[in-house]
């Protein structure tokens, strides 16, 4: 199957080793990888720091580069539930009638990285081996907005040697929410010393998500507590083999 | 322009028909959620609720009510059928009018338990007496009937006629307001017995 | 449109720097919002058909909403026809005249109140005591923050930021029939709230009330309640005055099917609250005999001119979503400068109110989007797709402004998204010198730019391949 790959900006800036990835997994899988190279935003950003104006734009932007593809993956819950949940809704709401069509027709075909994996391709065991003690965090467009349940679990249970600890009070927000963390930061602090000392209580070696931003800002604190825990994208986990 | 109108002009105009699209709204959710055993689902409901639930006979009653009477008297609603206090010394009951501040409870009947949430509903009808009636004193007992028992919130609601004044009783009066730790009796009836005839 | 009490309240997240840092206050709304999260989900869960349900609740509401002067103008005819008076309020000062003018006209100098948010939205208390009239709160809650004379924090808790010593310090303190022996045991608090309210109850005259709802098709008007006070404040007195916002309307007691099984089971977690009271009009011989119901607007009427923001209007205040809220646990109600805390305060403070102040200019952003409210709300308003309307109609300030549009334009070409992130490259050795806002790095550390973006290493590794 060609699936394309809709990286997301924070992942291409930031942490292009996530993109390499979901390249490896899907490849070893038997896929083949394509990067419409117009892409750039999904206009999360704009939409929720109140620049919907900003945020079509970048709708439009996503649409025209992702249109003809058959199936996009994001590895990232928030950038796919953008894509699903507004894109269409936000063009409409903009007065932009065409765009919310097409912005519509593409959004079924555009999924996160563990529902391409277990719904459209079938998979729970990718082959991958990754001999560490791994606490799973939802994030909270995974798990309220995409509804991904347990797929992203299903998948780390099937890793060769990886030793998957359950994460008390796993469903409470780490306190990221994009502009939230700066400005409300005493409050997004808060949230997120919480989350770590629930992180720590595991004695995981390892925080998985399937968004790169709040495991920025949980891994930021984390690095600064000198806690030893390191964060990993659940594309890195998933692609690794040694 | 009156604020009456103010507020109703701004309000304007809505679309349609309200009667037509009022009955068009889906209604998917059931109608109860127990179709058997409700004598006893009501028994297990009320008592969840800490309130005392006696189940007797009609003959065995007036007995129980005796039985369950703190010192004091008991106030009386008018239509209360005679045969529930029948031979209970006539000292122990008082009239509707009695000073209900210093009785020590009251009997009376219900129109309509809710087996599901344990909740008795009274219209203050005949033998429910007025609605301070049933609120002054602390202790309430209440007969229950059981062809009144309904399986759930829209059964009884629809036996109910919601223009006469209504109060809805599930288990004694509560607060949760500190800490949300919920503690059993307020201002409403400390304690509240409920008889299954 | 105002909420007197609140005027000039800092922004939310100054206010809610105190509240984070004391850590008394972080621990009794932890323990009080943990308690009750947990059996919400229990109570809600024993229904099989609670999505069904929800669902309905919805519809019924929106329906309720699009036909909104329809089912006022029923409601005045029904509660007219069954003895009450029906009075209207385009505000907070127009309803405090109301009710002020109706106790006047009784000679009494004392109410005894249910505990109503239309009320203190209006500030009803304020206003009462200006005109020599003493409002007594009989919610144990509410007496406890007026005892107190602080401020509610939680709709269904208003005290929920004390605990049972301070309460039990403040009713030793403040209440004069509180026994020298006092102990902190909720059960024994209770004890002396019922001792010291229960002669204000068989001698008042006036009752003020709220509603949680009104039925339109038969005039009558219901308030759901636990300790025993509202039925005491609505069946004693001689008058009953009943403030309502224009939205708590329900086409037909069948409605009542839906909204009895939503609202205790999302808000004390229960099957059904002890007790819930209804009244149409007057009864003769039973109850209050002058009724007066005072419809307030108080810039609903402006919030339901907003497609989007309209579905605020379905709150039934249930307090599910403050229950579930991180941000609210963490910042408290008072932050929210409003008497509507929490999430849907923070949608709903905004639009009655109007984004003017401070406070309600940042309450929009005083949240994460977890989207737990959503998830929790009995009426399914999507509280995050509000907050994120309001945003957008929020002021700005220049700079974020002028960052936002930059930040818009590189995103909006791959070339120039490419360009800068050549330039982030090229300075990652200074990215730790970077002006990342203090905000941020006061408790995390900065992710390091690669040297090579994704695009990049993709055109260099695949490109042509």
């Amino acid at each position: 199957m060609k699936i394309a790959l809709f990286v997301t900006c924070v992942n291409d800036t930031l942490f292009p080793d996530t993109g390499k990835a979901v390249v490896a997994l899907l490849e070893r899988l038997g896929h083949r990888v394509a990067f419409p190279p117009a892409q750039t935003c999904c206009g999360q950003m704009h939409l929720n720091t109140g620049y919907p104006g900003e945020a079509v734009k970048l709708v439009e932007a996503f649409t025209g580069a992702f249109e003809d593809c058959d199936a996009v993956v994001a590895p990232s819950g928030s950038c796919a539930a953008m894509v699903r949940e507004w894109h269409a809704r936000l063009a409409a709401r903009s007065g932009r009638e065409r765009l919310a069509e097409r912005a519509a027709a593409l959004a079924p075909r555009v999924h996160e990285l563990s529902e391409l994996l277990v719904d459209v391709l079938g998979v729970t065991d990718v082959g991958a081996s990754f001999p560490h003690r791994v606490a799973y965090h939802p994030t909270c467009h995974s798990l309220r907005m995409l509804k991904l349940g347990d797929k992203p679990l299903r998948l780390l249970r099937e890793v060769r040697g990886l030793d998957l600890v359950d994460l008390p009070d796993a469903a409470e927000c780490c306190g990221f929410g994009g502009t939230f963390a700066l400005k409300n930061a005493d409050v997004s602090a808060a949230m997120c010393a919480d989350k770590v000392a629930a992180v720590k209580s595991t004695g995981a070696e390892v925080l998985c998500a399937a968004d790169n931003s709040c495991l920025m800002h949980i891994g930021g604190a984390l690095g600064r507590q000198r806690s030893g825990v390191r964060v990993a994208h659940l594309a890195e986990i998933l692609a690794s083999t040694s | 322009m009156t604020a009456r109108d103010d507020i109703l002009a701004r309000l304007r105009p809505a679309g349609g028909d309200p009667a037509a699209a009022y009955a068009a709204i889906p209604r998917p959710y059931l109608r109860r959620h127990h179709e058997n055993g409700l004598l006893d689902l009501a028994a297990e409901r009320i008592a969840d609720y800490r309130a005392a639930v006696h189940r007797v006979t009609e003959a065995d009653l007036p007995a129980a009510l005796a039985a369950a009477f703190r010192p004091g008297a008991y106030v009386v609603p008018d239509g209360l059928p005679a045969a529930w206090t029948a031979g209970i010394d006539a000292a122990r009951l008082a009239g509707p009018d009695a000073d209900l501040e210093w009785a020590a409870g009251t009997v009376t009947g219900c129109t309509a338990v809710i087996a599901e949430t344990g909740t008795i509903v009274l219209d203050h009808g005949p033998g429910q007496g007025r609605r301070a009636l049933t609120l002054v004193p602390d202790h309430h007992l209440v007969v229950v009937r059981a062809d009144q028992i309904a399986a759930d919130v829209p059964d009884a609601l629809a036996r109910i006629d919601v223009t006469r004044p209504l109060t809805f009783v599930s288990g004694p009066s509560a607060t949760s307001d500190i800490e949300l730790s919920r503690v059993e009796g307020v201002h409403g009836p400390r304690t509240l017995e409920v008889f299954l005839l | 449109m105002t909420m007197p009490t609140y005027v000039g309240m800092p922004a939310f997240p100054k206010a809610a720097r105190a509240a984070v840092a004391d850590t008394r206050l972080r621990g009794n709304l932890a323990h009080a919002t943990g308690t009750i999260r947990a059996r919400r989900a229990a109570a809600v869960a024993e229904l099989d058909d609670w999505a069904e349900l929800r669902a309905a609740g919805k519809a019924i509401k929106d329906h309720t909403l699009a036909h909104l002067a329809h089912y006022l103008e029923l409601l005045e005819e029904r509660v007219t026809a069954a003895g009450g008076t029906v009075h209207w309020a385009r505000d907070a000062a127009e309803a405090n005249a109301i009710v002020t003018r109706l106790v006047r006209a009784t000679g009494e100098t004392e109410v005894v109140k249910v505990k109503s948010m239309a009320t203190q939205e209006t500030g009803l208390n304020e206003a009462l005591a200006e005109a020599g009239i003493t409002a007594h709160e009989t919610d144990l809650a509410e007496l406890i923050v007026q005892l107190g004379d602080d401020r509610p924090s939680h709709i269904l808790v208003p005290a929920i930021h004390k605990n049972r010593a301070e309460i039990r310090a403040l009713f030793r303190a403040r209440m004069p029939s509180a026994p020298d022996d006092l102990t902190d045991d909720p059960a024994a608090l209770a004890e002396a709230a019922r001792r010291h309210l229960r002669a204000k109850f068989l001698s008042a005259k006036v009752a003020v009330s709220g509603a949680n709802f009104a039925i339109a098709d038969t005039g009558t008007v219901l308030v759901v309640e636990s300790e025993g006070n509202g039925r005491m404040c609505l069946t004693l007195p001689d008058t009953l005055i009943t403030v309502m916002g224009i939205e708590k309307l329900l086409p037909t007691a069948r409605d009542l099917e839906v909204f009895l099984q939503l609202l205790p089971r999302s808000s004390t977690a229960e099957r059904m609250n002890p007790y819930t009271s209804a009244w149409t009009g007057v009864t003769p011989g039973d109850g209050p005999q002058a009724f007066h119901l005072v419809l307030l607007d108080n810039g609903r009427t402006a919030t339901h001119a907003d497609p989007v923001g309209r579905q605020a209007l379905r709150c039934i205040r249930c307090s599910a979503c403050l229950n579930v809220c991180p941000v609210y646990a963490r910042a408290g109600g008072h932050a929210y400068g409003s008497p509507y805390p929490g999430p849907i305060g923070a949608i709903l403070s905004p639009q009655i109110r109007g984004i003017g102040s401070e406070v309600d200019a940042s309450l929009p952003f005083a949240s994460s989007l977890c989207g737990a409210c959503y998830e929790v709300c009995p009426v399914a308003i999507d509280i995050p797709e509000v907050l994120v309307h309001l945003r957008a109609r929020a002021p700005k300030r220049p700079a974020e402004r002028a960052a936002m549009g930059a930040a818009g334009w590189a995103l909006n070409s791959a070339a120039r998204l490419a360009a800068a992130q050549a330039l982030a490259g090229r300075g990652r050795r200074f990215a730790r010198h970077a002006r990342v806002p203090r905000a941020w790095t006061d408790t995390r550390d900065v992710p390091v730019p690669p040297a090579e973006s994704f695009r990049a290493w993709w055109r260099r590794t695949r490109d042509g391949s």
